[in-house]
């Protein structure tokens, strides 16, 4: 749209034509207050703080809800600007409690702002406040009524950003007054997006209330470690008797790619930190029996019988399983440490997507996977399979949001009744279990269209289906588990034949596609390189086992054989999550690294206490690919990262740790002698820092040290340092690996994991599992 | 919830007044309100359903207007009139009469289920005031006999 001309306080702008006028004057900084504007929300016009003076217009006028005219002349801060909203400060304040000291929102209370900008603190009005109980609505949500200005955002956000509507208003005039849609308590998705958006301290969080004040947290932003959507939080630390707690968790500079939005998870589900099951001292197995141990006993145990059991059985009698939820450094460094110090192939994870069958499938056809922030800005979404809703919250916020505000065309192919059909404009249900053929009728098979009719859907339904698919341009399209394999090729060739389509691979993990690009595979090495045509790494990383290794249900049977004589597990649970039969490791050697007694740990020889993702440094990758920095916020002294723990276990067998983590500075110390089968070479590593403008990292421990090696070594992780360092997401292409293995699809098993559980932290997290157990029944929706 | 063909007829003709379904909300609680008596949480339930709504947006609505009740009144709802021109003409005083002939107040039900009284804003009869509205019919140029031979006219009515 043209641009158009206006004055405000005295200075010529522009903006473009039907922009608010409040926007208009942002852009040119020039704050125009208010409270029940919110960018992206429908117009409430409620609270009358951000009036203007408008020539020619009768009464001072609300910038958030006028447009732009050609020649408007605007005045934001004359006095009777400034009078009318004193006196509606004034009004707000007749009711609102002086309980600031105590108040969550103390020190980021909106209405604080104004009163000290527009100086109410004196009041003509002499009736009593009308004081009100606060209510617990939720184990998570607390309302405080009397402190409640009226503004609805709340009611807003959980009605048009979640789809939720569990909010509504009560009553009318001054007796308004905010309600749950329980009576007394809310049904609801409880993802606290009413409490992160309430200007005041009206809405407040029972993970966080009369806990502390915000000036005395330190704030840190990092990315959520629950699912694979890689939302940024904001975690605030405050230091206690044993390291750092974390005690809250919220997004308030908003530069990560869930802006706004964070889900139930991300916003409580820390606490499982300072659980009091948390493991801080290293376990030995000794007379059957779990032993407290020193560090130094428990690494030199794993040093000298890894070091045995490899030089006597050889490397093939050793599995190692990794993690999901560990960082990129430390996925690449146990795949490294697997293959060059264990010499085994024996290496897997819980797979939950498969992405290397995108891989494959894309290979010699760039540009073709989106980004998060891609979602919000398609033209058109196509969602085959998952509930996004549940596993994927942030992908089904971007959804809604561009649904919304940008009016793309959302088509949803499901087997079930999923909640975002509510912004599909056709909703193509499935019989179950019929994903793969939908993609091949999509690709244009005619045959395999009696087989996706269910009681909602018909012939010419899907035919339209396809039809309108077909035409659209830059078209994004996710799709969940349910598609494996050659599925995925036929998805990716359909695909080609549109223009400018992409797509999303949904994985279930914080680091799923991470664990999956650091070659935690059998027979993948990182970036997806076969093991069989893996040269680079043999450069890399020295001479290594060339034969396909053990996928993890093969390690089991080699273990039920007496053949795996040790398993080395790192920040998984397998015996817990894949239902598999504890006793299966009873004649191994078995390590765990891990936060709690887990089922895996409880059967473990050694049980290493780790560190969590919110407790040390490195990068995530999320499902679509995006790489994000995670910062360390919490600490619980006595645990170590796992990045730490593997380099220790490597020096503990006696192997020269300069080989596996490139640290020191190597051209002037050894000439590179150290680095892998090129001795006497020029050391690539240090070469390449130099040429990156990069120092050598002078520890072992540094995780960084590794970043460099991935981003010189991996596919498709040549990144921007400093956008990295920034804290800003970068999409990575997937990396192209040529001819793919493709991975039998049975190895894929979802991890079911809804709002409310995630696995081995939900487990540990009290405030989740309360919200859990008040979930009495599924969320109130609308009909339809 | 079974409603009266009555009922239904106006619901599908409301329907058909507006863009959209949940615009038809406020007449049809009004309708839906005269023939069970009062919205209760059935009622709610099942227009909410029928319009697209949250319970939750149906009751906004029902506590947001004051002539929508959730709770029954009696079969004659007295609504008396006290704004100005009411008020000038004696207005409180009827309403005092009625509050004693019917031994309730304001929002009050009787015993017998007979009666509710109210006090209400402007019922656009000041012309004629003070004026009276007992359900939909009008009742002008009062005095406390004539309401007290109003009231004794639909008790008879009422019981007989």
């Amino acid at each position: 749209m043209p641009d158009v001309t206006l004055t405000v306080d005295g200075k010529k702008i522009t903006a473009p034509a039907g922009s608010l006028l409040i926007e208009a004057c942002k852009s040119v900084g020039i704050e125009v207050p208010s409270f029940c504007y919110y960018p992206g929300l429908s117009l409430q016009g409620a609270c009358r703080m951000c009036v203007v003076k408008i020539e020619k217009m009768p009464k001072l006028q609300t910038a958030c809800t006028t447009t732009v005219t050609e020649g408007m002349i605007v005045s934001t801060d004359s006095d009777e600007v400034r009078q009318a909203r004193k006196a509606m400060v004034e009004l707000l304040l007749g009711n609102h409690p002086l309980d600031c000291p105590v108040c969550d929102a103390g020190g980021e209370c909106e209405l604080q702002d104004m009163t000290f900008s527009y100086g109410a603190a004196e009041s003509k009005y002499m009736e009593a406040k009308n004081h009100k109980e606060e209510q617990q609505w939720s184990p998570v949500v607390y309302f405080d009524r009397p402190r409640c200005i009226l503004c609805y955002r709340c009611v807003r956000v959980c009605g048009e950003g979640m789809d939720v509507w569990a909010l509504g208003v009560q009553n009318r005039g001054v007796s308004s007054i905010i309600a749950p849609n329980q009576e007394d308590h809310l049904d609801c998705e409880e993802c606290g997006m009413c409490i992160d958006i309430c200007p005041v301290g009206a809405l407040t969080s029972g993970a966080y209330r009369y806990k502390t004040r915000p000036w005395e947290m330190n704030h840190v932003g990092t990315i959520c470690t629950h699912c694979g959507d890689g939302c940024k939080t904001t975690l605030g630390v405050r230091r206690c008797d044993t390291g750092a707690e974390i005690v809250r968790g919220d997004n308030r500079d908003k530069s990560g790619i869930n802006n706004d939005f964070l889900c139930v998870k991300g916003r409580y589900a820390f606490d499982f930190a300072h659980h009091k099951d948390r493991l801080t001292q290293p376990l030995v197995r000794k007379n059957g029996k779990l032993t407290p141990a020193t560090w130094e006993e428990a690494f030199e145990l794993i040093g000298k019988r890894f070091r045995d059991i490899r030089d006597h059985d050889g490397g093939s009698a050793i599995g190692v399983i990794g993690s999901t939820r560990t960082t990129n450094e430390e996925n690449y460094l146990l795949s490294k440490f697997a293959r060059s110090v264990l010499r085994t192939n024996n290496v897997d994870h819980h797979r939950t997507a498969d992405y290397p069958a995108l891989a494959a499938a894309l290979h010699g056809k760039p540009g073709k996977t989106a980004s998060m922030r891609d979602v919000l800005t398609a033209p058109a979404i196509l969602l085959i399979g998952n509930d996004p809703t549940n596993q994927h919250p942030l992908l089904a916020w971007q959804i809604r949001t561009n649904v919304r505000l940008r009016r793309a065309r959302l088509y949803v192919i499901n087997s079930a009744p999923i909640k975002l059909r509510r912004q599909a404009t056709p909703f193509g249900l499935l019989p179950a279990d019929s994903e793969a053929n939908a993609v091949a009728f999509l690709a244009g098979d005619d045959s395999l269209l009696d087989s996706l009719l269910t009681d909602g859907t018909s012939r010419d339904g899907w035919l339209a289906l396809r039809d309108k698919i077909r035409g659209e341009q830059n078209l994004v399209i996710a799709f969940g588990s349910e598609l494996r394999g050659h599925d995925i090729a036929k998805l990716v060739s359909f695909a080609s034949t549109l223009t400018g389509a992409r797509l999303i691979c949904l994985g279930d993990y914080a680091n799923s596609r991470g664990a999956s690009e650091m070659g935690l595979y059998p027979d993948l090495l990182p970036g997806y390189e076969p093991i069989a045509s893996a040269d680079k790494f043999h450069k890399e990383w020295g001479r290594l086992p060339s034969e396909k290794g053990l996928s993890l249900p093969e390690m089991l049977d080699a273990a039920k054989a007496g053949r795996l004589k040790a398993l080395y597990v790192v920040g998984s649970n397998p015996i817990g999550r894949l239902n598999i039969d504890p006793f299966a490791f009873s004649k191994s050697f078995v390590v765990v690294q891990d936060m709690f007694l887990t089922e895996t740990a409880n059967i473990a020889d050694v049980i290493l206490p780790a560190a969590n993702a919110y407790e040390k440094t490195g990068t995530y990758t999320n499902t679509c690919g995006d790489l994000q920095l995670v910062k360390k916020a919490g600490e619980v002294s006595n645990t170590k990262p796992d990045f730490e723990m593997i380099v220790r276990i490597a020096d503990a067998m006696g192997s020269d740790v300069s080989g596996l983590v490139p640290f020191g500075s190597g051209t002037h110390s050894d000439m590179g002698q150290t680095r892998g089968v090129q001795s006497g070479e020029a050391d690539r590593h240090a070469v390449w820092l130099e040429a990156h403008n990069l120092e050598p990292k002078m520890t072992p421990f540094d995780p960084m040290a590794i970043l460099d090696e991935i981003q010189r070594v991996v596919a498709g992780y040549d990144i921007s340092r400093v956008n990295l360092l920034a804290g800003n997401d970068q999409n990575l292409e997937i990396a192209d690996s040529g001819a793919s293995l493709i991975q039998p699809s049975e190895l894929i098993l979802p991890a079911h994991d809804d709002l409310f559980t995630s696995g081995t932290l939900g487990r540990y997290s009290k405030t989740l599992n309360s919200v859990y157990e008040n979930k009495s029944a599924v969320p109130e929706v609308a009909a339809d | 919830m079974k409603f009266s063909d009555e009922f239904e007829s106006r619901f599908a003709e409301m329907l058909s007044h507006y863009p959209t379904r949940r615009s038809a909300l406020v007449p049809t609680l009004l309708y839906a309100q005269d023939e069970a008596g009062a919205l209760t949480d059935e009622v709610i339930a099942e227009l909410a359903q029928r319009l697209d709504l949250t319970e939750l947006e149906v009751r906004n609505v029902i506590s947001y207007y004051s002539m929508l009740t959730t709770k029954p009144r009696g079969k004659y709802n007295v609504q008396v009139c006290t704004n100005i021109a009411c008020m000038l003409r004696g207005g409180e005083e009827l309403l005092d009469r009625c509050k004693k002939r019917l031994g309730i107040g304001h929002k009050g039900t009787t015993q017998d289920g007979l009666f509710s009284l109210e006090e209400v804003e402007c019922i656009g009869a000041c012309s004629w005031a003070p004026a009276v509205q007992v359900n939909y019919d009008f009742h002008e140029n009062l005095t406390n006999a004539k309401m007290d031979q109003i009231l004794d006219e639909y008790k008879k009515k009422g019981t007989q």
